[in-house]
Protein backbone atom coordinates (compact mmCIF):
# COMPACT_ATOMS: atom_id res chain seq x y z
CA UNK A 1 0.00 0.00 0.00
CA UNK A 2 1.04 3.60 -0.56
CA UNK A 3 0.23 6.66 1.51
CA UNK A 4 -3.11 7.93 0.23
CA UNK A 5 -2.92 10.60 -2.47
CA UNK A 6 -6.18 12.50 -2.55
CA UNK A 7 -6.33 13.10 -6.31
CA UNK A 8 -5.60 9.47 -7.20
CA UNK A 9 -8.13 8.16 -4.73
CA UNK A 10 -10.75 10.62 -5.95
CA UNK A 11 -10.18 9.44 -9.51
CA UNK A 12 -10.74 5.84 -8.46
CA UNK A 13 -13.86 6.71 -6.48
CA UNK A 14 -15.22 8.42 -9.61
CA UNK A 15 -14.28 5.44 -11.80
CA UNK A 16 -16.37 3.10 -9.64
CA UNK A 17 -19.36 5.43 -9.27
CA UNK A 18 -22.71 4.49 -10.81
CA UNK A 19 -21.65 0.85 -11.06
CA UNK A 20 -22.85 -2.11 -9.08
CA UNK A 21 -19.99 -2.59 -6.60
CA UNK A 22 -19.13 -4.72 -3.59
CA UNK A 23 -18.07 -2.96 -0.43
CA UNK A 24 -15.85 -4.16 2.39
CA UNK A 25 -16.00 -1.89 5.42
CA UNK A 26 -14.49 -2.61 8.79
CA UNK A 27 -13.26 -0.86 11.84
CA UNK A 28 -11.61 -2.51 14.80
CA UNK A 29 -9.53 -1.75 17.84
CA UNK A 30 -8.30 -5.33 18.13
CA UNK A 31 -9.60 -8.21 20.20
CA UNK A 32 -7.05 -7.65 22.97
CA UNK A 33 -7.74 -3.96 23.63
CA UNK A 34 -9.83 -4.55 26.76
CA UNK A 35 -7.49 -7.33 27.91
CA UNK A 36 -4.53 -4.95 28.11
CA UNK A 37 -6.59 -2.01 29.36
CA UNK A 38 -9.77 -2.95 31.19
CA UNK A 39 -11.01 0.64 31.05
CA UNK A 40 -10.97 0.51 27.24
CA UNK A 41 -14.35 0.12 25.58
CA UNK A 42 -13.88 -2.32 22.74
CA UNK A 43 -15.94 -1.88 19.60
CA UNK A 44 -15.79 -2.72 15.94
CA UNK A 45 -17.90 -3.27 12.84
CA UNK A 46 -17.45 -5.41 9.78
CA UNK A 47 -19.38 -5.78 6.56
CA UNK A 48 -18.07 -7.74 3.61
CA UNK A 49 -19.56 -7.80 0.14
CA UNK A 50 -22.44 -5.39 0.60
CA UNK A 51 -23.66 -4.85 -2.96
CA UNK A 52 -24.63 -1.30 -3.82
CA UNK A 53 -24.43 1.56 -6.29
CA UNK A 54 -23.18 4.98 -5.21
CA UNK A 55 -23.70 7.91 -7.49
CA UNK A 56 -21.18 10.21 -5.85
CA UNK A 57 -18.19 9.85 -3.58
CA UNK A 58 -15.53 12.09 -2.06
CA UNK A 59 -12.27 11.91 -0.20
CA UNK A 60 -11.84 14.85 2.15
CA UNK A 61 -9.64 16.10 4.96
CA UNK A 62 -5.94 16.85 5.25
CA UNK A 63 -4.96 13.30 6.07
CA UNK A 64 -5.78 10.98 7.62
CA UNK A 65 -8.68 11.29 5.20
CA UNK A 66 -12.40 10.70 5.32
CA UNK A 67 -14.17 8.96 2.46
CA UNK A 68 -17.93 9.11 1.92
CA UNK A 69 -20.07 7.44 -0.74
CA UNK A 70 -23.56 8.76 -1.39
CA UNK A 71 -26.28 6.41 -2.55
CA UNK A 72 -29.84 7.01 -3.59
CA UNK A 73 -30.99 5.82 -0.18
CA UNK A 74 -28.08 6.36 2.13
CA UNK A 75 -24.41 6.72 2.88
CA UNK A 76 -21.25 4.75 3.46
CA UNK A 77 -18.28 6.45 5.06
CA UNK A 78 -14.97 5.74 6.71
CA UNK A 79 -12.71 7.97 8.76
CA UNK A 80 -8.97 7.64 9.31
CA UNK A 81 -7.85 6.57 5.82
CA UNK A 82 -4.06 6.78 5.45
CA UNK A 83 -3.18 4.31 2.68
CA UNK A 84 -4.48 3.18 -0.67
CA UNK A 85 -3.88 0.67 -3.41
CA UNK A 86 -5.53 -0.28 -6.67
CA UNK A 87 -4.75 -3.98 -6.80
CA UNK A 88 -4.28 -6.25 -9.81
CA UNK A 89 -8.04 -6.82 -9.94
CA UNK A 90 -8.67 -3.06 -10.19
CA UNK A 91 -10.18 -2.97 -6.71
CA UNK A 92 -9.79 0.18 -4.69
CA UNK A 93 -8.38 -0.76 -1.29
CA UNK A 94 -8.37 2.00 1.29
CA UNK A 95 -6.94 1.49 4.76
CA UNK A 96 -6.26 3.49 7.87
CA UNK A 97 -3.21 2.42 9.85
CA UNK A 98 -2.76 3.74 13.37
CA UNK A 99 0.46 5.28 14.71
CA UNK A 100 2.00 1.84 15.30
CA UNK A 101 1.09 0.64 11.80
CA UNK A 102 -1.88 -1.49 12.87
CA UNK A 103 -4.96 -1.55 10.67
CA UNK A 104 -7.73 0.49 12.28
CA UNK A 105 -10.20 0.93 9.43
CA UNK A 106 -10.64 -0.42 5.91
CA UNK A 107 -12.94 0.57 3.07
CA UNK A 108 -12.66 -1.39 -0.16
CA UNK A 109 -14.63 -1.10 -3.38
CA UNK A 110 -14.70 -3.80 -6.05
CA UNK A 111 -16.73 -4.66 -9.13
CA UNK A 112 -16.50 -8.35 -8.21
CA UNK A 113 -17.22 -9.90 -4.82
CA UNK A 114 -14.31 -10.10 -2.38
CA UNK A 115 -13.16 -13.66 -1.68
CA UNK B 1 6.11 -34.90 30.17
CA UNK B 2 4.04 -37.98 29.48
CA UNK B 3 4.56 -39.80 26.19
CA UNK B 4 1.46 -39.45 24.02
CA UNK B 5 0.03 -41.58 21.23
CA UNK B 6 -0.93 -38.57 19.10
CA UNK B 7 -1.28 -34.88 19.94
CA UNK B 8 -4.02 -32.83 18.31
CA UNK B 9 -3.66 -29.06 18.58
CA UNK B 10 -6.80 -27.04 17.77
CA UNK B 11 -6.55 -23.24 17.59
CA UNK B 12 -8.28 -20.59 15.51
CA UNK B 13 -5.37 -18.44 14.28
CA UNK B 14 -2.02 -18.97 12.62
CA UNK B 15 0.46 -17.96 15.41
CA UNK B 16 -1.77 -19.16 18.28
CA UNK B 17 0.47 -22.23 18.42
CA UNK B 18 3.67 -20.18 18.43
CA UNK B 19 3.52 -18.31 21.73
CA UNK B 20 2.01 -20.70 24.22
CA UNK B 21 2.60 -24.21 22.91
CA UNK B 22 5.29 -24.43 20.23
CA UNK B 23 7.83 -25.62 22.81
CA UNK B 24 5.47 -28.36 23.98
CA UNK B 25 4.77 -29.32 20.36
CA UNK B 26 8.54 -29.57 19.72
CA UNK B 27 9.06 -31.77 22.78
CA UNK B 28 6.30 -34.15 21.64
CA UNK B 29 7.77 -34.29 18.15
CA UNK B 30 11.23 -35.02 19.61
CA UNK B 31 9.53 -37.81 21.56
CA UNK B 32 8.41 -39.36 18.29
CA UNK B 33 4.76 -38.42 18.82
CA UNK B 34 2.83 -37.38 15.71
CA UNK B 35 1.26 -33.93 15.99
CA UNK B 36 -1.75 -32.66 14.05
CA UNK B 37 -2.46 -28.94 14.04
CA UNK B 38 -5.99 -27.98 13.03
CA UNK B 39 -6.10 -24.22 12.48
CA UNK B 40 -9.58 -22.86 11.98
CA UNK B 41 -8.88 -19.57 10.18
CA UNK B 42 -6.10 -17.82 8.29
CA UNK B 43 -6.13 -14.82 10.61
CA UNK B 44 -7.72 -12.67 7.90
CA UNK B 45 -8.51 -9.91 10.40
CA UNK B 46 -5.01 -9.47 11.76
CA UNK B 47 -4.19 -5.83 12.37
CA UNK B 48 -0.45 -6.01 11.91
CA UNK B 49 0.20 -5.32 8.24
CA UNK B 50 3.88 -4.37 8.46
CA UNK B 51 5.08 -0.82 8.98
CA UNK B 52 5.15 0.57 6.33
CA UNK B 53 2.32 -1.82 5.40
CA UNK B 54 3.32 -4.71 3.12
CA UNK B 55 -0.04 -6.46 3.35
CA UNK B 56 -3.58 -5.45 2.47
CA UNK B 57 -6.80 -6.91 3.83
CA UNK B 58 -6.93 -8.99 0.67
CA UNK B 59 -3.35 -10.28 0.62
CA UNK B 60 -3.05 -10.92 4.36
CA UNK B 61 -4.68 -14.41 4.35
CA UNK B 62 -2.25 -15.63 1.69
CA UNK B 63 0.73 -14.24 3.58
CA UNK B 64 -0.45 -15.73 6.86
CA UNK B 65 -1.07 -19.10 5.22
CA UNK B 66 2.54 -19.20 4.07
CA UNK B 67 3.72 -18.12 7.52
CA UNK B 68 1.66 -20.90 9.10
CA UNK B 69 3.16 -23.48 6.74
CA UNK B 70 6.64 -22.20 7.57
CA UNK B 71 5.94 -22.37 11.32
CA UNK B 72 4.68 -25.96 10.92
CA UNK B 73 7.83 -26.78 8.98
CA UNK B 74 10.23 -25.38 11.59
CA UNK B 75 8.38 -27.22 14.35
CA UNK B 76 8.21 -30.46 12.36
CA UNK B 77 4.41 -30.74 12.40
CA UNK B 78 3.58 -33.45 9.87
CA UNK B 79 -0.16 -32.89 9.63
CA UNK B 80 -1.34 -29.29 9.25
CA UNK B 81 -5.02 -28.73 8.52
CA UNK B 82 -6.56 -25.42 7.59
CA UNK B 83 -10.27 -25.56 8.18
CA UNK B 84 -11.33 -22.49 6.22
CA UNK B 85 -13.30 -20.52 8.79
CA UNK B 86 -12.96 -16.77 8.86
CA UNK B 87 -11.08 -14.87 11.53
CA UNK B 88 -13.34 -13.27 14.16
CA UNK B 89 -16.44 -15.17 13.05
CA UNK B 90 -15.91 -18.49 14.85
CA UNK B 91 -18.21 -17.51 17.74
CA UNK B 92 -21.04 -16.89 15.26
CA UNK B 93 -20.80 -20.33 13.65
CA UNK B 94 -23.33 -23.03 14.48
CA UNK B 95 -21.64 -24.56 17.52
CA UNK B 96 -23.07 -28.03 16.97
CA UNK B 97 -21.83 -28.17 13.38
CA UNK B 98 -18.40 -26.89 14.38
CA UNK B 99 -18.16 -29.41 17.22
CA UNK B 100 -19.19 -32.20 14.83
CA UNK B 101 -16.50 -31.21 12.36
CA UNK B 102 -13.87 -31.19 15.10
CA UNK B 103 -15.29 -34.51 16.30
CA UNK B 104 -14.51 -36.03 12.90
CA UNK B 105 -10.89 -34.88 13.15
CA UNK B 106 -10.66 -36.23 16.71
CA UNK B 107 -12.08 -39.56 15.51
CA UNK B 108 -9.68 -39.75 12.63
CA UNK B 109 -6.49 -38.79 14.48
CA UNK B 110 -7.39 -40.61 17.70
CA UNK B 111 -5.28 -38.34 19.93
CA UNK B 112 -4.39 -39.20 23.52
CA UNK B 113 -4.00 -35.44 24.13
CA UNK B 114 -5.79 -32.41 22.69
CA UNK B 115 -4.42 -28.92 23.23
CA UNK B 116 -6.81 -25.98 22.82
CA UNK B 117 -7.97 -22.79 24.54
CA UNK B 118 -9.83 -22.82 27.84
CA UNK B 119 -13.36 -21.66 26.95
CA UNK B 120 -14.21 -18.46 28.78
CA UNK B 121 -10.63 -17.74 29.84
CA UNK B 122 -8.81 -17.13 26.56
CA UNK B 123 -9.66 -13.46 25.85
CA UNK B 124 -10.29 -13.56 22.09
CA UNK B 125 -13.86 -14.60 21.13
CA UNK B 126 -12.44 -17.01 18.50
CA UNK B 127 -10.27 -18.63 21.20
CA UNK B 128 -13.20 -19.13 23.56
CA UNK B 129 -15.47 -20.41 20.79
CA UNK B 130 -12.85 -22.86 19.52
CA UNK B 131 -12.20 -24.20 23.01
CA UNK B 132 -15.94 -24.54 23.66
CA UNK B 133 -16.44 -26.49 20.43
CA UNK B 134 -13.54 -28.81 21.28
CA UNK B 135 -14.95 -29.47 24.76
CA UNK B 136 -18.36 -30.13 23.25
CA UNK B 137 -16.89 -32.58 20.73
CA UNK B 138 -14.93 -34.45 23.43
CA UNK B 139 -18.00 -34.59 25.69
CA UNK B 140 -19.78 -36.51 22.91
CA UNK B 141 -17.32 -39.37 23.45
CA UNK B 142 -17.94 -41.98 26.14
CA UNK B 143 -16.03 -40.98 29.29
CA UNK B 144 -13.51 -43.83 28.99
CA UNK B 145 -12.67 -42.91 25.37
CA UNK B 146 -11.99 -39.25 25.96
CA UNK B 147 -8.50 -37.92 25.34
CA UNK B 148 -6.93 -35.59 27.88
CA UNK B 149 -7.59 -31.95 27.08
CA UNK B 150 -4.95 -29.38 28.06
CA UNK B 151 -6.22 -25.83 27.83
CA UNK B 152 -4.39 -22.54 27.44
CA UNK B 153 -5.84 -19.73 29.56
CA UNK B 154 -4.61 -16.17 29.95
CA UNK B 155 -7.56 -13.92 30.77
CA UNK B 156 -6.93 -11.51 33.63
CA UNK B 157 -9.32 -13.42 35.90
CA UNK B 158 -8.23 -16.96 35.00
CA UNK B 159 -6.14 -17.86 38.04
CA UNK B 160 -8.70 -16.36 40.37
CA UNK B 161 -11.45 -18.53 38.89
CA UNK B 162 -9.83 -21.75 37.67
CA UNK B 163 -6.76 -21.79 39.88
CA UNK B 164 -3.15 -22.38 38.91
CA UNK B 165 -2.18 -24.29 35.79
CA UNK B 166 -1.71 -27.96 36.71
CA UNK B 167 0.63 -28.77 33.80
CA UNK B 168 3.82 -26.76 33.38
CA UNK B 169 6.22 -27.87 30.66
CA UNK B 170 9.82 -26.70 30.75
CA UNK B 171 10.63 -26.05 27.09
CA UNK B 172 14.02 -24.40 27.54
CA UNK B 173 15.70 -27.24 25.59
CA UNK B 174 13.76 -26.32 22.44
CA UNK B 175 13.52 -22.56 22.85
CA UNK B 176 15.38 -21.96 19.58
CA UNK B 177 12.64 -23.71 17.66
CA UNK B 178 10.04 -21.78 19.61
CA UNK B 179 11.65 -18.49 18.64
CA UNK B 180 11.86 -19.71 15.03
CA UNK B 181 8.13 -20.54 15.06
CA UNK B 182 7.29 -17.10 16.43
CA UNK B 183 9.50 -15.49 13.80
CA UNK B 184 7.84 -17.51 11.04
CA UNK B 185 4.70 -15.46 11.66
CA UNK B 186 6.57 -12.39 10.53
CA UNK B 187 3.57 -10.24 9.60
CA UNK B 188 2.33 -10.46 13.18
CA UNK B 189 5.48 -10.80 15.23
CA UNK B 190 8.23 -8.86 13.44
CA UNK B 191 8.78 -6.25 16.13
CA UNK B 192 8.00 -8.47 19.06
CA UNK B 193 10.40 -11.21 17.93
CA UNK B 194 13.34 -8.81 17.79
CA UNK B 195 12.67 -7.56 21.34
CA UNK B 196 12.19 -11.11 22.52
CA UNK B 197 15.53 -12.34 21.22
CA UNK B 198 17.23 -9.36 22.82
CA UNK B 199 15.54 -10.20 26.15
CA UNK B 200 16.63 -13.83 25.91
CA UNK B 201 20.19 -12.71 25.24
CA UNK B 202 20.06 -10.44 28.27
CA UNK B 203 18.46 -13.25 30.31
CA UNK B 204 15.61 -11.06 31.51
CA UNK B 205 13.86 -13.24 34.11
CA UNK B 206 10.30 -12.23 33.26
CA UNK B 207 10.68 -12.97 29.56
CA UNK B 208 12.56 -16.20 30.22
CA UNK B 209 9.85 -17.41 32.60
CA UNK B 210 7.23 -16.76 29.94
CA UNK B 211 9.27 -18.30 27.14
CA UNK B 212 10.61 -21.37 28.95
CA UNK B 213 7.50 -22.47 30.81
CA UNK B 214 4.32 -23.42 28.95
CA UNK B 215 1.31 -23.68 31.22
CA UNK B 216 -1.87 -25.69 30.75
CA UNK B 217 -5.05 -26.40 32.64
CA UNK B 218 -6.37 -29.95 32.37
CA UNK B 219 -10.06 -29.69 31.54
CA UNK B 220 -12.22 -31.57 34.02
CA UNK B 221 -15.29 -33.07 32.37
Amino acid sequence: MEPAVKEYVQKEIDRLANKEVFIHLETTNGAYASHFDESFFSSGAYIRNAKLVYDHGRITGKGPYRVGLKMNFGWVYAEGITHFEVDEEDRLLLAGHDFSGKLAVALQISETPFE
Amino acid sequence: MEKERHVLVIFPHPDDEAFGVSGTISLHIDNGTPVTYACLTLGEMGRNMGNPPFATRETLPKIRKEELEEAARVLGIQDLRMLGYRDKTVEFEDEEKLANRLGVIIGETNPSLIITFYPGYAVHPDHDATGAAVIRAVKELPADKRPKVHCVAFSNNCEEEIGQADVVNDVSAVVDRKVAAIKAHASQTQLMAANMEESIKKQEPEVLARMYKERFWTYKF
